[in-house]
């Protein structure tokens, strides 16, 4: 039982860590590009920024599935409430 | 710890639920007809108008200039779809001011709910514009061994739409949740107002994305296929 409660936390931190960091890296480089490109061509500010968000929430939405991965971890865990149902119906 | 706007149970007989997605939902269905019911109600087209309608006409423009950019050539086609989800998912966005308000998109059966509505609405616009043959021909574009890839890369990418917008907002709402307990007084309005700002931002990718899907279905194939950006 604490297994599970050991191995539901540290995979929800590390989840998370990593969901935070990777694509952090990802959108920055995504955001350089975009601003080098509005510095040598202003007048395509329109097209360069629309795809910039698009690009953005691309790479948003895998951090996105780790936050719910360890959403699911913390509060709905499966595992862990069958344990509880089990302990308790005991 | 409220994961989602499903569990706060309004009114409930055996089975029947009324929960807090359902009642927020008819609320902005609400607000959303009923407004722009009694705002069109008398139209004019001369310089003296009122205000009202001079804001439905300028976010008309707006969506229907940021359709043909994306590059679909007939915007008055699309944009009841189009702009029916992004009013749908910003106004559900905006009214978090209100307190007590859980936007219903924070649930993922809203926001499952339209990506289903994308995914039929993408083969509905390719069909009608190439008919049927020709749309199903599209899926072995390239090559035909592209066939099974095409057909997965649709069900993830409808699969990523709600997902995205609902841990978007989930995520909002549970970040002001958790700062409520910790720091009471600041934290929880400046956390607000960014959710405020991610919920907008995530309409407009909503609707943009829903755009080039349908962008990507319904371009003409025989000259030269156009550069659109497909998932």
């Amino acid at each position: 039982m604490t297994l599970i409660a050991v191995a539901s936390i540290v995979t929800g931190g590390l989840t998370t860590s990593l969901g935070c960091m990777c694509p952090a890296l990802g959108e920055g480089r995504a955001v350089a590009t975009a601003l080098t490109s509005l510095a040598q061509q202003p007048d395509a500010s329109a097209t360069i920024t629309r795809t910039l968000f698009v690009g953005l929430a691309m790479i948003e939405s895998t951090a996105i599935y780790c936050f719910v991965v360890s959403m699911i971890l913390i509060f709905a865990n499966p595992f862990w409430n069958h344990v509880i149902a089990q302990a308790t119906g005991k | 710890m409220r994961l989602s706007p499903d569990q706060m149970i309004f009114w409930q007989h055996g089975f029947l639920k009324l929960n807090g997605t359902i009642v927020f939902t008819w609320g902005l269905m609400l607000v959303l007809a009923v407004g722009s019911k009694l705002i069109t109600r008398k139209l004019s087209t001369d310089l003296k108008r009122s205000r009202w309608q001079n804001l439905l006409e300028i976010i008309v423009t707006g969506i229907e200039k940021q359709i043909e950019d994306v590059g679909l050539r007939h915007p008055e086609r699309y944009i009841g779809f189009l702009g029916t989800l992004f009013l749908f998912v910003a106004l559900a966005a905006l009214c978090t001011i209100i307190p007590g308000y859980e936007p219903p998109t924070a649930s993922l059966s809203t926001t499952a709910a339209l990506a289903l509505c994308v995914f039929v609405a993408v083969p509905l616009f390719g069909i009608e514009e190439d008919g049927l043959g020709g749309y199903l021909k599209s899926y072995m574009e390239p090559t035909v061994i592209m066939l099974p890839f095409n057909i997965i890369s649709e069900l993830s990418r409808t699969l990523a739409l709600a997902v995205r917008l609902f841990g978007n907002m989930m995520s909002g709402a549970m970040i002001i949740g958790i700062l409520l307990t910790i720091t009471p007084f600041l934290f929880p309005i400046v956390m607000t107002a960014l959710g405020l700002l991610t919920g907008m931002v995530q309409a407009y990718i909503f609707s943009i994305l829903a755009a080039v899907y349908i962008a990507a279905a319904t371009r003409t194939r025989k000259p030269r296929p156009a550069p659109v950006p497909k998932t």
